[in-house]
Formats: structure tokens, C-alpha cells, sequence
């Protein structure tokens, strides 16, 4: 029995530890966001974030994850109320099949919590792990810049009405 | 609003009833009638195939519109402009629309979602299907309030009169009032009122991707579902000759371990257990290696010296017209795979002598009928629903996915099976886009005018779809009793095959176009975005540049004093203009080049011009694409931020293909099995810009934009390069170490 | 008294060091004319296949940077240098210098100007270099295209930024002059110690170094530190299992990859891209020469380690079977301690043997020369970065675990790999080297 923290709540699970993190979130959990794309961490669609860190879901045995902070897209907002990142994606129309896309956002995540303000060339080698097929490169630089934007208005909003 | 797909539970399972209703709007007249049907006029798009009104527009008793297609969203779009033409046409709000896509007891057969032809069949159906019932309900409105059909108009839902009554949609629908064959004509709506149309409405599916909902055939979950792998053979045509299948079956979790023949799977509780099982039940068993490949060096030659159908599909005047200048050119392109990013998969359940299978092949009827035959079962048995998977790109593996879980599932009757292909096999045994060789020789009189033109081109079939009998599903082949693929055939003309955009659209006086159809095929080849069309704009817009190099003329001129359509100069001018062609002419740094090119997909689809501008690394000969200018023109424009996403994404993937992509093989097997052996283009390799400009044509037909960016796009960085450098490549991709050795020191 | 004293070794020493400069004392060479037209392109050719031997790019283009632009920070125990620009640009590359102020400054170390180059320029391995190769290195260089980028000041604490250091150093540790062949060695052997000991200097990472950062001759090859990776020693104390033979060098410096010894990994992945384009009977002198240092001088003996190595490689593969006994407890290979429960998770999909998909598939890890080096660095470089191929190109791809394990579970995994896949004894401190190559890793590159 493995104890998994996953977008904050505690999961006891009972897989083989062996068991890459992907599985467990999609078939024990029922997370769909993060995807089965090559099991072999070349293309970056199993991507969440452990400790802050955007780790490779296909190749991180839950054995490894007893007791870390585990987020997945899920954990960033939902349809009726998006997070920052989820919000730039669709305000940018970001995304083809879509299919690249959570994992995407996962390391975009991780780049904007070090980095408020990254330049095209640190998104593009920051997120140069992830393969995006359908050729939709340009609209998620777009996005991550938007939702460096949109984190930064977020963050200030409520200072703002702290001033008032 | 699409709501992401629920979760199949068992009781939508056994629910069958409502099913029963719309398959009978399906039903032709004919079966409800006794001797011949009168014949039928032509109606617009895919009416033609379904006329009854009902097998595209519901309306419920609760004021829900349900409008059907019988395309797939393939990550396209489709869904969100199939929406807003319905939305338009009946005056409703794109919100309130369901759209149901392929479904084989739901929705019309409208054949694959494929050749860009969803917005012409599917949505000319819809456009002109919402307008006949927003007559019908107008009609119906008008009886019931007793007034002349001129004083009332639809609106929002409802039929509005002018002296302010007003009904519901639902309250005029109440059994089988759209249970109507569909008119010739329609009242369509005069573009310049548009509401909808011609909007960059936001995409209903995105929402759900970015939220983690449950949007693709991957995250189906019903209840008792096993996951399954299969174990290819190592090679093409090898033979199972052992395998210890009953230890496999001791393995943690497994339930059952599938063998016909040389077909081999395994169904296991869970995902990982069923990966394990796999990999030992491979490691275990013995196969006899059977295939020979031709050498990768020299599969050109290989494939020109094969037996061929020769067919002339062009031939004006005198094609050996001579002139001032002759140049002549051979240009090649390999094999290209696919690469969805996310590898083929299906759920399938076979429960009381029905198969269920869900699945994200771009034609759910030609599967199901494959499917039918595999199993050697009647095609109502057979239910096949569309669901998405990741991009892919044409004829992927997802058939043949759908085929290995239906094995499967017939082999556990009573479970779903989700069957879900590795990336390795995805890679191995997908069906390529086929590798082509065309050789193009010109005359230019001392104007500077092409006065002949001769090209021809080889290729083998690109499309190998499973459209009826089982021997184009993989795993029909291999079984124990198994299904041999039917001959390959080309696809007509004027659409074409490999022979798609290979007469040029530019006015030549003496032409003559033959296509080498080359049935062999030494690699399992299919459909890949644009077909042919890659390569042959690739070669046609590479040796209009040479041409006009001979001719001393610029690029975009040139091309211009050979066109007479109009909206293709249109397109090629804007292009340019916004590319800022004319200003950028002159000397520029060495390693610095622009190229630009231009095609009409098919001759008769959406325009699209492409302008480059690129540097080229000198000593690493590697391409570093800078700014990219595009226009296109797709006639009627539905939904512009569709367009351009589609575009962009064309002009991506197809650099990816021109520069760095090439399935390899040895003599026994296919060696690119995953990203390290088959790299696409990264985000740090991708353009520093892409602008997309659209000639919005509100009057004219749906002209389809899916694939009009992947010829124009190669023969742009191709024209790009030469520029750069001084050197022309013709042999695709246009990788590092070819442009250096080109360059030389 | 003592002041007396102290005045007049001041004066001892002023005085030394005026000889010293006055001895080392070169003067400005004047700044040359010449075109780029005027070179032979058969010689500029050769000059590429030397640069490509020589791997300039390496030192002089930053990532990013334009080709021989210079930039990259080259780092050294004393501090970084970064590499100068040696484009023809006249005002901040070479295009002033003739080919007299070249082969000085390769066969010297002193720049056009008269100033001493630091000794990060190996120019103690390039005064080997005949006249006619520097000639040709001379014509491909000054055939590049300019480029304008001023070179950055070193970060060196003093005494050592100073040239009076470098220029003392060059005094006590340049053997100057070309190359000269040994006769006892057959020609293949002289083209190879020719190449390795003058453009490849290949020592110059793979050789210790003494506290003045100079070369101990007499422990040639015998390990070294290149770009923050530790360059194994390449003669008898190799930790490689297989000796290297002529033909596995040969096949792992062209092609990046041998099946008895892994994938070139780190620096050696830019070298061996190099040498890739290097005529292949250059390659093969290389790999005569420094396999003559590796391993038994003995055929038998050689024979006798490969044999070892081999089966002991054999018997620690990790099979998909015993993968699998591990769930059902039944003698789990590597179920038992948590670093092989982690193994078996994080690594097996790839680095296992047999059975399953026909992935581009890891030499075993038992043959691996990380996994049985003396210090753990380089395997917890590879862990934690992975390997990556340059974009578009193919080669392997291991994805990177640093953000994946934490620290425990890093040396929980590495103690396991040492210990399962390795004869040699467990590594002393983990945690420590760790934290070293941590250190090292800090970016230092400038954006270009």
C-alpha cells in the first residue's frame, strides 16, 4: 500500500510499487489529464509536477513518491473556474488534438512558479522536453507568456484590493 | 455546449432504445415502401447520402438541438464550425447545440474525415440541412399562430412574429415533423448577416482538454474494463512459431493471453500488469523471421524500377516544345510517419453477439464493415463510435488498434477491452506515408515564359484504409486464417493520390503529366496529410524557383505571370505584400535566404501561399527558421481562428517533415521505433514567427484548409535554403549534415 | 637588520621577475592584410578536417553563438576563461593576424600582440602540429565567416589573471616544437600519437593535472577533469570492464555508441559529432594510439578481462521475467532494497535486456564505464541531466530524474546500480559528490 499526496488530497494505493506514476493516476485515481505518449520520458505528455519539480509520470515508480507533493492539471483549475495557465491556453485557442497539451502546461507551471517573467527563448528551452505533433508550438509560447501575465495580474489583484 | 464525453457506464450499455429512433431517420424511404423509388435530385454535400432532415438536426422536448455529422474531430475543429453553421442556419445559440460526431447507429455515413473534405460534405449538409428546418419550423409557426410565413423569423430558439408572439422550437417539435427529405434547395441566409459565420468562436472541446475531463478514446473507463496489449512480430510477415502462452496466463493479474495464428495479445487486470505480461509473452516467443526490405540508400531506384500502371493525367500541346533555356530536375522525398503523439488505441466489447467498439479511426463505417468481415459477422453487429484520440494526420494505426481489441474482446466476451498500442509499434508498423520520386524538365522561352513542361512521378498507393473486406486491418493479416490486403489502386483523379497536385496550376502551353503508379510495396504506406501533394509541390514550387533563377526573374513575379486564376494571384500577392517580399530583394548576409511558394490542394481546394525566411549555419549546415508569412484563401471561412490554427499547424509539421524526418530501415526491419530514431521538431526549433492572413470568400463553397500549408510550406524552406546558401537541395529532409555537405567547407 | 634582508630579496626578486619578463618578453606582430581569396580551397578543406580533429568549435562557439564567435566559458580549477573569438572579424576576432602571429600563438601560446595566452588554451598539445597542418588551420580559419563579438575578461583571482603567470607557466611547462615520430612505432601508431598528443589533446582532459594546472607527463591518460565531467583515465587503470580494442575506440569515437562500452556521453558527445567527419583513417590512428595504453599489453589477458566482463554483464542483466517474479515475491531480483525497487520502476524499461520492444536499447549497464569508475560523478550527471541528442538529430535519449528522486532515493539508487552492476567496491562518499557536481553545474554560459 503506497500513500500518494496528489493535488493535495491523500490517495492509498494499491499498486505494485513498481508502478509508474502514470498508471496509477489515470486508471487508480481517474486523473485523465496527464497521457501515455511513449513510456520512455522522450516526449513530456505524462508530465506533472512533483515538489515543484515537472518529472516524467511514465518513468517515476510511485515508490518514489510516498510522502512528496504530487500536482497534476487538474490540480490548476477546472471548466468553470480555470487557473492562470488553463486560462491562457484558451484565451490563446492553444491547443490542435490537445493531446500534448497538459503536459505542456504542467512544465509551463513549473517554469512560471521560478521564473514570473520568462523570455521566449527560456519557454522554448524550458519546454523543449515536450513534443507537440499537430504543430501547435506557436500558440503555446503564446500562452505561456499570457499566463505569466495572467499569474502576475492574480497575484496583484488582491493587493490591490488590500489598497483600496 | 459540448460537455466532455461521459464515462460509458453499463447502463448506456444495454440502453439501445434511443439508438432505434435516429437509425430510422437513417432509413431510406425505399424500405418503407413497396416498388421503385422515383429518382432522387441532387442534394448539396453529404444530404445526398442521408436526406432525411432528422438525421442531422433534433430537436428535444426540452428545447435541446442535437445536430449530427457523421465526421470525427481529429483535433481540427470541426466540431466547433460544424456548430456554427448549424447555429447560424437555425438561430440558435452555438451553447445550445450537441453535436454528435461518427457514430454507426447514430449518425449519417459520410465515408472517412479525411482529403479536407469534412467542411464541404458535412458541414454543406448541416448549413443547408439547419436551413431547410428553420423553414420547416417557421411553417410550423406560422399554421399554429394562423399568420403568413412572412410576418414571422426565427430567432434565438424560437419563432418570433412580427407583432411579438412567439414559439419555442420545442413546442413545434413534437414527433415526426423533420422526418423530411431535405430540398435541392435552401433558404440559406445571405452571408452578409452572418452572426456566427465567419466568427473566431472558441473551440468546445478545448475547455474540457485543459481541465483534465475525460476527452479521448484513452481516458474511457467503463466499468470491468481489462487493458490488453498486443505483441507484433518482428518483423513484417514473420510467423509465430512458439510461444508458452500458459505461463504468460500465471503472470500477476492476466486474464487471458489471445493467440491466432501469428496474432498475440494479452488482457490483463491492470495497465501495468498487462505491459509486464507483454513484454515477457515477447520475450518468450519464437517467431520466423520472413521479411527482406530494399536497401534505405537506394530506395528511389528501388522503387522506379519496380512494375508500374502508367496513367498520362496531363497532356497539352507539344510536350517536347523546345526553348531559349531547358532545365531539368529530379526531386525525392521518404517514407514519413505519422507520429501521433499519442500511440493508437480502442475499447471494444463483445457482449450477445454485438461488437461495441470505440475508436478513433477517421471512418467508423468502412471500419465497421472491415471489422464484419474480420469476424465474419453481419455489419449490424458490428457498432462502431467515434472518439477521439491524439492528431492523426491521415491513416494512422488506430484501425488497426480498433481490430486488435475487437480480437480481444471476442476472446473475453462480456468485458471492455482497452487495447492500447505501444510507442514502439506505433513507430514499426503504422502505415507510412510512401516514398516518391518525380523528375520535371522545363523550356523557357527568351521572355522568360515556360513553354513546356514534362513530369512524372512515382509512388505507391496512399491509401491502403480498411473500407469494407478485413485484409487492410493489420491484424487480419496475420491470423491463422488470414485476410490478404485487396490490390492496391490510385486514387482518381482530380483529386489524385500520388499524383495529387502533380499538374501544375500554372498556364503552360505544351504539358504532359504521367503518373507512375507503382503497386508494390515494400513498406506498409497510406494516407499522410496531403497525400501526394507534398511531394509534388515540393518538387513543382522547387523547380518554378529554378526556372525563374534561369529565367533571371524574381520568384513572386514569375509565378504571377503564370497564373490566371484570380483568387490564386490574390492569395500569392498577399502573401507577399504582408511578407514584405518586394522590399527584402538584393544582396543579403551569406546563410541569410527567403523562399516562398504557393499551390492550390488538389487544383481545386483551399489556396495557400507561404513566404520563408531562414538562416543556414555555415559549418553545422543546420536551419534556423525565422519569420514565416502565410495567406489562404478556403472560400467561405467558418471559423478564421480554425483556419489559421490549421494553417500554423501545417506550416510546423511540415517543416518538421522537410528538415529533420525519415523513417529508417535496415534490411530486416523498420529501425525508427521511437523519438530517438525518428526526431520531429522541437520548441526550440520551431519558427521565430507565423502569421497566417485569410481572403475571407463569404460566397463561395467550403473549400477545406487541413492540408493546403504541407507542400507550399516544403517548397518554401527548399527555395529558402538555395537562397541561403547558393546551393539547391532536391532530396528531402533537408537535414544539417546533407546542407553541409552541399555547402562543403 | 632583517629590513636589509627583506630589501634585498625584494630586489631578488624584482630583478627575477624583470628576467623573466624581459625572457618572455614577445613582441607585437604587425597586423596582416590578406583576403580570403587567396587560399588554396584544397588546404582549406584539410584545415576543416583538422578544426573538426582539433574540436576548436568546442572552446570558441557558445551555445547558441555564432560559429567560432567565441564566448564559451571554459572552466578551470583557477577560475572560467572565456574562449576568444578566432573569426576573421578585424576588430574583435583574428582577421588582423598573419599566419606568422598564428603559429606563434599555436606553437607558443602568445597572442598578435604580444600578451601570453592562459594555458586553458592548449597550445603545450598544439606546438606539436607540423607547419603546413597550422598553415592549413590558418586558411580554414581566416575562410570563416566574420563575426563581431568582443571577447569577455577572464574570472580569475589574482596572481592568476595576470600574464606574468601565464607567461611564467609557459617558461616552466612548454616543450615547444612539432611533433617527432618514434621510429620503434609503426606509421599508423606516429599518425595517432601525432594526433592525440597535438590537435586531439585528448590529455588535456584525460591526463592529472598538477597544482599549476599543468599536465603531469608521467601519468598520461591517467584521468582527468574536462567541462565539469570527470574524463576517465584511458590507460591500464581504465575502469572500463572490456579493455578498449583499436576497433571498439574506433566504432565509439565515429559513431558515439560501442555495444562493449555505451554511448559517448557529456563532452565526449561534441567530440566524437566531430570526429564523425573526420576521414576514418585519422579516427583509426586515434583509436591505435590510446588503445595502445588501455588494458592488459597481453592479448590473452585482454581476451581473459572481455570473457570476465562479458559474463558477469551476462548475469546481471535484468530480464522482463525477473521484472516480473518480482510482484509475485518468488526470488525478486531487485524487489528487495528500496534502490532496486527504484531501479526497477524508474530504469528497467530501458535498461533491461530482452523480451518486449525493439526500443534503441542501453548497453549493459555492467559494461557501462560510469557504473565502474572510482567516483560516482559522472553516473549522478547522467541520472540527474539525462542524455540528450543536439535537436533534430537522431541519437539516444535518457530523460533526466533530478526533479523525479530526492536525494536519499538518488543515493539509494546509485548504491544499488554500483552494487548490482559493478565489481568494484562501493563508492565512499555519495552525498559529498553529489553535492560537487551540484556545485559545478551552477550555468555559467553568457546568452548569445
Amino acid at each position: 500500500m503506497t500513500v500518494l499526496n496528489v493535488n493535495g488530497k491523500q490517495h492509498e494505493v494499491n499498486a505494485d510499487p513498481r508502478t509508474p506514476l502514470l498508471y496509477v493516476l489515470r486508471n487508480d485515481l481517474a486523473l485523465n489529464a496527464a497521457k501515455f505518449g511513449c513510456g520512455l520520458g522522450q516526449c513530456g505528455a505524462c508530465t506533472v509536477l512533483v515538489d515543484h519539480n515537472p518529472v516524467f509520470s511514465c518513468v517515476t515508480p510511485i515508490a518514489a513518491l510516498e510522502g512528496r507533493y504530487i500536482r497534476t492539471v487538474e490540480d490548476l483549475g477546472t471548466v468553470d473556474k480555470p487557473g492562470p495557465v488553463q486560462r491562457a491556453f484558451i484565451e490563446e485557442q492553444a491547443a490542435q488534438c490537445g493531446y500534448c497539451i497538459p503536459g505542456m502546461m504542467m512544465r509551463a507551471q513549473a517554469l512560471l512558479e521560478k521564473n514570473a517573467a520568462p523570455s521566449d527563448t527560456q519557454i522554448r528551452e524550458a519546454l523543449e522536453p515536450n513534443l507537440c505533433r499537430c504543430g501547435t508550438q506557436m500558440r503555446i509560447l503564446r500562452a505561456v507568456h499570457r499566463a505569466a501575465k495572467l499569474m502576475t495580474v492574480e497575484l496583484q489583484g488582491p493587493l490591490r484590493e488590500a489598497q483600496k | 455546449m459540448n460537455a466532455p464525453l461521459p464515462s460509458p457506464t453499463r447502463r448506456m450499455f444495454l440502453a439501445t432504445g434511443g439508438a432505434l429512433i435516429v437509425s430510422f431517420a437513417l432509413e431510406p424511404a425505399a424500405s418503407f415502401a413497396q416498388g421503385p423509388v422515383p429518382p432522387r435530385p441532387k442534394l448539396p454535400g453529404s444530404l445526398d447520402k442521408a436526406p432525411y432532415l432528422d438525421a442531422w438536426i433534433a430537436i428535444g422536448g426540452d428545447g435541446a438541438v442535437t445536430v449530427f455529422t457523421g465526421k470525427s474531430e481529429l483535433g481540427q475543429g470541426i466540431k466547433t464550425a460544424l456548430i456554427q453553421c448549424a447555429a447560424e442556419e437555425l438561430d440558435v445559440d452555438p451553447a445550445a447545440i450537441t453535436l454528435i460526431t461518427a457514430d454507426t447507429e447514430r449518425t449519417a455515413n459520410e465515408g472517412y474525415t479525411a482529403g479536407s473534405h469534412s467542411m464541404q460534405d458535412s458541414g454543406t449538409a448541416i448549413l443547408n440541412a439547419a436551413a431547410q428546418v428553420r423553414g420547416i419550423l417557421i411553417e410550423l409557426a406560422a399554421t399554429r399562430l394562423n399568420l403568413a410565413r412572412d410576418q414571422m423569423h426565427a430567432k434565438s430558439g424560437a419563432v418570433v412574429a412580427n407583432d411579438g408572439r412567439s414559439v419555442a422550437y420545442k413546442e413545434l417539435v413534437t414527433g415526426q415533423e423533420l422526418h423530411r427529405t431535405a430540398q435541392p434547395q435552401s433558404p440559406l441566409k445571405d452571408p452578409k448577416t452572418f452572426t456566427v459565420i465567419g466568427k473566431p468562436v472558441r473551440r468546445v472541446d478545448i475547455p474540457g482538454k485543459v481541465t483534465g475531463a475525460p476527452m479521448y478514446v484513452q481516458d474511457l473507463r467503463p466499468e470491468g474494463m481489462l487493458h490488453a496489449r498486443v505483441v507484433r512480430p518482428p518483423n513484417y510477415g514473420a510467423e509465430l512459431v512458439a510461444a508458452n502462452i500458459a505461463a504468460v496466463e500465471k503472470l500477476p493479474g492476466v486474464i487471458k493471453v489471445v493467440r491466432d495464428g501469428n496474432f498475440l495479445a494479452v488482457a490483463a487486470q491492470g495497465e501495468f500488469q498487462a505491459i509486464e505480461a507483454m513484454n515477457v509473452l515477447a520475450s518468450i516467443a519464437q517467431w520466423r523471421k520472413v521479411a527482406a526490405l530494399p536497401d534505405e540508400a537506394t530506395i528511389h531506384q528501388f522503387l522506379t524500377r519496380l512494375p508500374t500502371q502508367d496513367q498520362v493525367i496531363a497532356n497539352k500541346g507539344n510536350p517536347a516544345q523546345q526553348g531559349a533555356h531547358f532545365l531539368r530536375a529530379t526531386y525525392t522525398r521518404p517514407y514519413l510517419s505519422h507520429g501521433s503523439i499519442g500511440p493508437s488505441c480502442a475499447v471494444a466489447l463483445y457482449q450477445a453477439d454485438k461488437l461495441t467498439v470505440w475508436t478513433h479511426s477517421q471512418g467508423v463505417y468502412p471500419l465497421r464493415a472491415s471489422l464484419a468481415d474480420m469476424l465474419q459477422v453481419k455489419p449490424e453487429q458490428v457498432h462502431c463510435i467515434h472518439v477521439e484520440g491524439s492528431g492523426c494526420y491521415g491513416h494512422n494505426a488506430a484501425d488497426d488498434a480498433a481490430a486488435d481489441a475487437a480480437l480481444v474482446a471476442r476472446a473475453v466476451p462480456g468485458r471492455p477491452i482497452r487495447l492500447q498500442w505501444m510507442r514502439e509499434q506505433e513507430h514499426g508498423w503504422e502505415p507510412f506515408g510512401p516514398a516518391m520520386a518525380s523528375n520535371v524538365s522545363g523550356a523557357l522561352d527568351s521572355n522568360g515564359k515556360i513553354v513546356a513542361w514534362n513530369y512524372e512521378v512515382w509512388s505507391n498507393t496512399h491509401s491502403t484504409r480498411p473500407g469494407g473486406p478485413a485484409g487492410n486491418l493489420l491484424a487480419a493479416q496475420y491470423l491463422a486464417k488470414p485476410f490478404q490486403p485487396p490490390a492496391p489502386k490510385e486514387i482518381p483523379m482530380p483529386e489524385g493520390g500520388g499524383d495529387r497536385n502533380a499538374i501544375p496550376i500554372y498556364t503552360i502551353p505544351n504539358e504532359r503529366v504521367v503518373d507512375h503508379f507503382v503497386p508494390q510495396m515494400p513498406l506498409r504506406v497510406s494516407a499522410l496529410r496531403a497525400l501526394g501533394a507534398y511531394h509534388n509541390v515540393f518538387s513543382v514550387e522547387s523547380f518554378m524557383d529554378e526556372l525563374a533563377a534561369a529565367a533571371k526573374a524574381d520568384p513572386v513575379e514569375f509565378r504571377l505571370k503564370h497564373l490566371d486564376d484570380s483568387r490564386a494571384r490574390d492569395v500569392i500577392t498577399k502573401a507577399a505584400q504582408e511578407f514584405g517580399w518586394s522590399k527584402s530583394t538584393g544582396q543579403r548576409p551569406r546563410g541569410e535566404g527567403r523562399g516562398f511558394a504557393f499551390a492550390r490542394y488538389k487544383n481545386l481546394a483551399a489556396y495557400c501561399g507561404v513566404a520563408v525566411e531562414l538562416t543556414v549555419d555555415r559549418e553545422s549546415g543546420e536551419v534556423r527558421l525565422g519569420r514565416i508569412v502565410a495567406a489562404v484563401d478556403s472560400g467561405l471561412a467558418v471559423n478564421p481562428d480554425g483556419i489559421r490554427n490549421q494553417i500554423e499547424g501545417a506550416i510546423v509539421q511540415s517543416a518538421s517533415w522537410t528538415l529533420y524526418e525519415a523513417v529508417t530501415f535496415d534490411r530486416a526491419d523498420i529501425t525508427s521505433r521511437d523519438w530517438s530514431t525518428y526526431p520531429i521538431l522541437r520548441l526550440t526549433q520551431a519558427p521565430r514567427s507565423i502569421v497566417v492572413y485569410i481572403i475571407d470568400r463569404p460566397g463561395e463553397k467550403f473549400l477545406g484548409t487541413g492540408e493546403a500549408g504541407q507542400g507550399p510550406t516544403a517548397a518554401a524552406i527548399a527555395n529558402a535554403v538555395a537562397d541561403a546558401t547558393g546551393v539547391r537541395l532536391r532530396d528531402l529532409p533537408l537535414t544539417a549534415t546533407r546542407i553541409k555537405q552541399a555547402i562543403g567547407v | 637588520m632583517f629590513g636589509r634582508i627583506l630589501l634585498g630579496l625584494a630586489l631578488a626578486v624584482a630583478i627575477a621577475i624583470g628576467a623573466l619578463v624581459a625572457w618572455q618578453w614577445r613582441g607585437e606582430l604587425p597586423p596582416s592584410t590578406a583576403s580570403a581569396h587567396s587560399f588554396d580551397p584544397g588546404i582549406v578543406a584539410k584545415g576543416a578536417q583538422l578544426a573538426a580533429i582539433g574540436d576548436c568549435a568546442g572552446c570558441h562557439t557558445t551555445s547558441g553563438g555564432k560559429s567560432y564567435a567565441g564566448g564559451f566559458p571554459v572552466e578551470t580549477p583557477f577560475g572560467i576563461i572565456y574562449g576568444p573569438n578566432i573569426t576573421p572579424d578585424r576588430d574583435t576576432g583574428i582577421g588582423t593576424w598573419s599566419e606568422e602571429a598564428f603559429r606563434r600563438a599555436m606553437r607558443e601560446g602568445v597572442a598578435r600582440d604580444g600578451t601570453h595566452l592562459y594555458p586553458a588554451f592548449p597550445y603545450d598539445h598544439f606546438t606539436k602540429l607540423t607547419d603546413g597542418d597550422i598553415s592549413a588551420l590558418y586558411a580554414f580559419l581566416m575562410t570563416r565567416d566574420p563575426a563581431m563579438r568582443t571577447n569577455r575578461t577572464p574570472q580569475l583571482a589574482f596572481p592568476l589573471n595576470s600574464r606574468i603567470f601565464a607567461a611564467s607557466w609557459q617558461l616552466l611547462f612548454l616543450d615547444k616544437g612539432p611533433y617527432r615520430s618514434d621510429p620503434s612505432q609503426s606509421a599508423d601508431w606516429n599518425r595517432g600519437a601525432y594526433l592525440v598528443e597535438g590537435l586531439g589533446h585528448c590529455g588535456a582532459c584525460h591526463t592529472p593535472r598538477n597544482k599549476l594546472g599543468a599536465e603531469e607527463k608521467h601519468q598520461r591518460f591517467a584521468g582527468g577533469e574536462g567541462e565539469n565531467w570527470n574524463a576517465p583515465p584511458l590507460n591500464a587503470t581504465s575502469p572500463a570492464p572490456v579493455p578498449w580494442t583499436a576497433d571498439q575506440l574506433f566504432a565509439y569515437l565515429k559513431y558515439g555508441f560501442t555495444d562493449q562500452h555505451g554511448f559517448a556521453a557529456g563532452p565526449m558527445q561534441l567530440v566524437s559529432t566531430n570526429l564523425s567527419k573526420a576521414p576514418n583513417a585519422d579516427v583509426r590512428a586515434i583509436a591505435t594510439y590510446i588503445a595502445a595504453f588501455a588494458g592488459p599489453r597481453d592479448t590473452a589477458g585482454r581476451q581473459r578481462q572481455t570473457d570476465a566482463a562479458l559474463a558477469f554483464a551476462q548475469q546481471r542483466a535484468l530480464t522482463v521475467n525477473e521484472l516480473s517474479r518480482a510482484t509475485t515475491g518468488a526470488a525478486p531480483a531487485n524487489g528487495a532494497s528500496p534502490g532496486g525497487t527504484l531501479f526497477a520502476g524508474a530504469c528497467a524499461t530501458c535498461h533491461r535486456s530482452g523480451g518486449g520492444l525493439p526500443v534503441s536499447r542501453p548497453v549493459a549497464l555492467a559494461l557501462s564505464t560510469p557504473v565502474n569508475a572510482s567516483r560516482p560523478d559522472n553516473l549522478l550527471r547522467i541520472v540527474l541531466n539525462g542524455i540528450h541528442p543536439p535537436p533534430g538529430r537522431r541519437g539516444p535519449i535518457m530523460p533526466g530524474f533530478s526533479g523525479a528522486l530526492t536525494d536519499p532515493q538518488l543515493f539509494a539508487l546509485v548504491d544499488y546500480v554500483r552494487t548490482h552492476y559493478s565489481r568494484g567496491p562501493a563508492w565512499a562518499n555519495v552525498a559529498a559528490a553529489l553535492a560537487d557536481v551540484r556545485r559545478k553545474q551552477t550555468p555559467t554560459t553568457e546568452a548569445p
